[in-house]
């Protein structure tokens, strides 16, 4: 891994944080739709399934999402120091909004053609997350292993309908993948 | 004042664990019934300014108390305060799994973990679609949002046949949705 900590790059890593962090209503996961988005199809920092590494991991630290997938992608780039402008450029955004907003919140809450806006983006920002789920889901079933396309469906019923904590998601699918580790190093071992 | 602050976003940051709305009790209850530092009813308006913002939940909370009580000073403490905790832990992760990713074993056990994050981006992804397009939520035709659902689907084509810029898309349907609004 090269990690490069020039100017440039901590400059583009930085503009394109705070970009993503500004455009990001609803939660942890739309802004790592965007990241895929950028960091893996447009600029290609990062690999697909690095990028769904990187998730994993953010979604079992404690903090928020998008500030701990900012370390991480910081970090990759260009060390502590990629880590530190990185995360700088995520949190500048909500940090400016709610300091303006705070000083007129009565306003800002009663207002019609914010509160449409607000609404009317939802429909955009489902858009993205699904299309990025579609590509992301292809790539498993291209995969054509059994085991990934039951746990990716299971997965999601569980998530979606049963309404299961990310968490318990994340640790059940981290023991299965750490038995089938092991079946596979004794395969090996036989063989 | 100041210090209370701190170690109670440093709290915050360090237990809130899975993100997003896992985190609203948590600042509840560290912010409104232990430090006292906001009333229940700033804190009910503090979630419904977080939900209309970008940025994550605990971000915006920090920033709105730290304003509140102390100005720009108290943004700087509260938000580092919310940071910390997940920097240190990331950033050895971070580590961790860079040395080591190209261990077969870790590979495999990785691998298992991806399907997981791609059901889970799937499923925030409709329960946004739900609340979009459905009045209140509720699933059925009556509540159905046509202008929502319309742009929506023209959304979506953009992005799947062009490969349209998401920031774009997003922006967009703000833009032309809120139009179609004010007209209708």
């Amino acid at each position: 891994m090269k990690k490069k900590a020039d100017a440039k790059t901590l400059w583009k890593l930085f503009a394109s944080m705070f970009m993503l962090s500004s455009c990001t209503f609803g939660g942890g996961f739309v802004i790592v739709s965007l990241m895929k988005k950028k960091f893996v199809d447009e600029k290609h920092w990062l690999d697909e399934d690095e990028m769904l590494d990187i998730t994993a991991i953010t979604q079992s630290a404690p903090g928020p999402l998008p500030v701990n997938a900012s370390v991480i992608i910081g970090y990759r780039m260009s060390g502590i120091l990629g880590s530190v402008i990185a995360v700088l450029g995520t949190i500048l955004p909500p940090m400016i909004i709610i300091s303006l907003i705070s000083l007129c919140y009565e306003q800002f809450r009663t207002n019609e053609i914010i509160a449409t806006a607000l609404r009317v983006t939802r429909a955009g920002v489902a858009a993205v997350i699904i299309d990025v789920t579609l590509n992301l889901a292809g790539k498993v079933l291209k995969l054509k292993r059994f085991m990934y396309t039951a746990m990716m469906v299971v997965c999601f019923v569980l998530v979606a309908v049963f309404k299961v904590s990310a968490m318990a998601i994340i640790l059940t699918c981290l023991a299965i993948g750490i038995l089938d580790a092991v079946i596979t190093c004794k395969k090996e071992a036989k063989a | 004042m100041i210090w209370k602050l701190f170690f109670a976003f440093i709290q915050v940051g360090m237990f809130s664990v899975g993100g997003g709305y896992a985190a609203i009790p948590l600042i509840q209850e560290q912010i409104v019934n232990i430090y006292k530092l906001m009333t229940l009813e700033q804190f009910s308006d503090l979630v419904t300014i977080a939900e209309m913002t970008p940025g994550p939940i605990s971000i915006n909370s920090s920033t709105f108390v730290g304003m509140q009580l102390s100005g720009i000073p108290g943004v700087l403490i509260c938000t580092l305060g919310c940071i910390i905790p997940s920097f240190i832990i990331c950033l050895t992760l971070a580590h961790i799994y860079y040395k080591y990713r190209d261990l077969g074993s870790l590979q495999t056990v990785l691998a298992s973990l991806r399907p997981a994050v791609v059901s889970l981006i799937g499923s925030a992804g409709l329960s946004i679609l739900l609340i979009g397009i459905f009045k209140g939520g509720i699933i059925s035709m009556h509540n159905l949002n046509y202008v929502e659902t319309g742009l929506f689907a023209v959304c979506l084509f953009l992005l799947r046949k062009y490969k349209a810029n998401p920031i774009a898309i997003i922006l967009g349907s703000g833009v032309v949705g809120t139009l179609i609004y004010m007209f209708i």
